[in-house]
């Protein structure tokens, strides 16, 4: 073993509170959307209540505050021990990493429900937040780079090319998609440089690389780091991690324009978009085939770890996830699912399944080791939270399928003289039971999430660890 | 940690060498499945690439050798089912109404076409059959403002209601109150007298009714019956555009809202605004 290094773990944990608390958030918002959605008295008149505006608390809260503070957690755990050395910066830097961002996760709320957005989708924040925002991320970039930069390994460990990856490449969508001109120095409106389709095209380079940067490849990271540890097994397979890791950054960055199928985007720029996406499938099996198999060996310790199963559950989405996203790329299949609830089930079989589930997988296996801790308190409930929220998810997803493919076909069926069968609020109607289902899904997956907050509590007030376990010898 | 190959046991895989925080990993070769399924989506690619609109250039764009064009296929789309829909609306656009009526298969059809236009264009605000919101008169129930005869109902549909076409149905209604055209309380004495008209009994309606008489009579009727030649509701009687307590009656004498329907030949050619006559006129209040 080499020489100890005293890592930087309270940054850490610090963003591990922070995530498991948006979590509760953006999960609460989220049920709130959904009743909403069922109910629209819910919305219940008031201005700052409305969905409308909820919305955005809800996809930030779950995207950036809980997806967010997930990866600037485990990158920084990550990437110390992978580099063996302590994170690049010091702490002022590390804390005004984490006070920055949930400063500014905070005021984008605050912004969203008083009614501000520039009305571009995942990025409404105005464009003071934003510079705000740049600063801190600018900071993240410095100190992870430094870290490696200043590494004790010869080598760069796989997790670390993804959250770098990450890292400069949200940096660049960032700035690209709001690039505006504010209308005054003193108010919080700005107009984006781009209009029309122009716009709506950067929107969805940006939107669909957040979906690829942010919501994949930093959690890819996560996943190369914390399966293989928590199975005790080499990765699966090195030469695969290289060939989908360049493959999957080169090929993302063409795939949005699927987002604007059958719009007033050119016909050339749909077709790129749509065979981009398509050929996005295998770089994105890549790294479902090194997270699962890298289990051969190890398939019992299924039965034994709960955070394992949530991580290996998680890879399984995200090739379910990856494998339904090219297909709904494909231009005709497009013309049935686009503005349907199928697009938003095909992001919560992502979000619920891939994002969280990995997250919940590294929130297991982290809290008793920051915390130096001798276990979870509960393994038992950890596995209640698992097939709650499992429960949860295909209740979620098979509801919106159905919703969805409804909607599509509904809004498509013609009768025998050439008029429409149905009208738009028919279709309205006739999901009317799939988003009560929808919403219960989105209960039980809130009810897991908090079963797992008592846990990680429990175990946090348990007694410190006194002997060392082969699984956190490293710690 | 310098590099040091091993052979993993359970796979009998040699491993990279190298090692970090005790992760290692397998110099396994790619799935041959995978990387095959890879290079089959490239070419399908490239291959779409070439049959399809793909590659930009300075001046346009490399059309594909299909020639393929979304706005020729929606053009396409449209030109068949507007084929198909002619065979019955073509005679709906060119016979009267009443020849209409006489063929009860062509009536039936148009009936059916004018049911989802209505639905997919009038009822957000008129309501489900008609029904009728605050603000929306109920046709089901025949509160016709502007006439309940299926002529005029396509004079409405066709040029909407204070749409901003000189052929619009363009009613209006002083601001009694906000151009001081009548003295808060005498407002709240012709709102008084205006709801005796629908049995709700108030103050001081002998003062109200005079009021009434030299200021909304002309248009609302003696009696309040309503004038449709002025688009003057009715206000005896049924139920009111906006509601009929007190509170409501006093905004609107004092500062009308005069709510507004779009122009829908606008968007709905003659043929489909014939038959949403003949289903508005077939809900229960048609004259």
């Amino acid at each position: 073993m080499a020489n100890a290094v005293e890592y930087n773990d309270d940054v850490v944990k610090k963003f591990v509170i922070a995530c498991v608390f948006w979590g509760v958030v953006a999960f609460l918002v989220g049920v709130v959307l959904a009743s909403q959605l069922a109910w629209p008295e819910l919305n219940l008149g008031l201005s700052f209540t409305n969905f409308g505006r909820l919305r955005p608390v809800h996809t930030s809260g779950a995207i950036f505050a809980f997806g967010g503070s997930a990866l600037f957690a485990t990158s920084f755990y990550i990437v110390q021990r992978t580099c063996h050395t302590r994170l690049f910066g010091g702490e002022a830097l590390a804390n005004f990493i984490f006070w920055g961002y949930q400063f500014f996760i905070v005021m984008a709320a605050l912004s969203y429900v008083m009614g501000y957005s520039q009305g571009q989708e995942y990025a409404e924040p105005e464009w003071h937040l934003d510079i705000f925002l740049t600063v801190v991320w600018v900071c993240y970039a410095v100190v992870f780079i430094g870290t490696i930069m200043k590494r004790e390994e010869p080598h760069i460990y796989v997790a670390n090319w993804f959250f770098m990856a990450f890292i400069l490449t949200i940096a660049v969508l960032h700035l690209g998609n709001n690039l505006a001109m504010p209308v005054s120095l003193f108010t919080a409106k700005s107009y984006n440089v781009a209009s029309g389709v122009q716009n709506a095209m950067i929107q969805w380079w940006y939107g669909h690389n957040a979906v690829g940067f942010f919501l994949t490849a930093g959690f890819l990271g996560m996943m190369y780091y914390f399966i293989p540890k928590a199975a005790n097994r080499p990765v699966y397979s090195y030469r695969i991690s290289i060939v989908h890791f360049w493959s999957l950054v080169f090929m993302y960055i063409w795939a949005g324009p699927h987002h604007l199928h059958w719009t007033a985007l050119p016909d050339w720029t749909q077709t790129l978009g749509m065979a981009f996406s398509v050929m996005l499938w295998m770089p994105s099996w890549g790294g479902m085939i090194n997270g699962i198999m890298t289990l051969s060996g190890a398939w019992d310790k299924l039965r034994t770890d709960p955070g394992l199963r949530f991580s290996v559950t998680a890879v399984g989405f995200y090739g379910m996830a990856t494998f339904e996203g090219p297909v709904m790329s494909i231009r005709s299949v497009n013309a049935l699912s686009h503005y349907t609830d199928w697009g938003i089930g095909h992001v919560h079989s992502g979000a619920l399944g891939w994002v969280a589930f990995i997250t919940f997988g590294a929130l297991y296996y982290l809290v008793p080791v920051l915390w130096k801790r001798e276990g979870l308190y509960s393994t038992k409930l950890a596995s209640w939270h698992f097939w709650i929220a499992t429960l949860g998810i295909v209740f979620y997803i098979t509801s919106m399928w159905v919703a969805g493919i409804m909607q599509g076909l509904m809004w498509r069926a013609y009768d025998a003289f050439g008029f429409l069968q149905y009208s738009f609020s028919e279709s309205v109607s006739a999901v009317h039971p799939y988003y009560v289902i929808r919403m219960l899904g989105g209960v039980l997956f809130l009810t897991g999430m908090l079963i797992m907050v008592y846990n990680l509590i429990q175990t946090v007030r348990g007694p410190a660890r006194q002997s060392v376990s082969p699984m956190m010898a490293e710690a | 940690m310098p590099t040091k190959i091993e052979k993993d046991s359970v796979t009998g895989q040699m491993t990279t060498g190298h090692e970090w925080d005790g992760l290692k990993e397998l110099n396994r070769p790619l799935p041959k499945w995978w990387i095959y399924i890879f290079y089959a989506t490239i070419v399908w690619a490239l291959v779409w690439f070439v049959l399809y609109p793909s590659i930009p250039g300075l001046h346009g764009y490399f059309h594909g050798t299909t020639g393929y064009s979304q706005r020729s296929a929606v053009d396409q789309d449209v030109a068949a089912v507007t084929k198909q829909r002619s065979a019955y609306m073509d005679r709906v656009k060119a016979l009267s109404f009443d020849a209409i009526r006489k063929d009860p298969q062509l009536l039936a059809v148009a009936q059916t076409a004018g049911k989802i236009a209505f639905a997919n264009n009038c009822q957000p605000c008129h309501g489900a059959g008609g029904g009728g919101n605050p603000g929306y008169p109920a046709l089901a129930a025949g509160n016709w403002i502007w006439g309940g005869t299926l002529e005029d109902i396509q004079q409405t549909v066709t040029f909407g209601v204070r749409s901003g076409l000189d052929a619009a149905r363009n009613g209006q209604m002083p601001r009694f109150g906000v151009d001081g055209m009548l003295k808060p309380e005498e407002i709240g004495q012709v709102a008084a007298y205006v709801m005796t008209l629908y049995g709700k009994p108030g103050g001081n309606t002998v003062a109200g009714e005079k009021l009434f008489a030299e200021n909304c009579a002309a248009c609302h009727g003696e009696k309040g019956e309503g004038k449709r030649e002025v688009g003057a509701p009715r206000l005896a009687g049924r139920a009111h555009l906006y509601g009929d307590d007190e509170a409501t009656v006093v905004a609107q004498i004092k500062n009308p809202r005069l709510g507004m329907m779009p122009n829908w030949n606008a968007r709905l050619d003659e043929a489909t605004i014939k038959s949403v006559a003949l289903y508005v006129h077939a809900l229960g209040g048609g004259e």
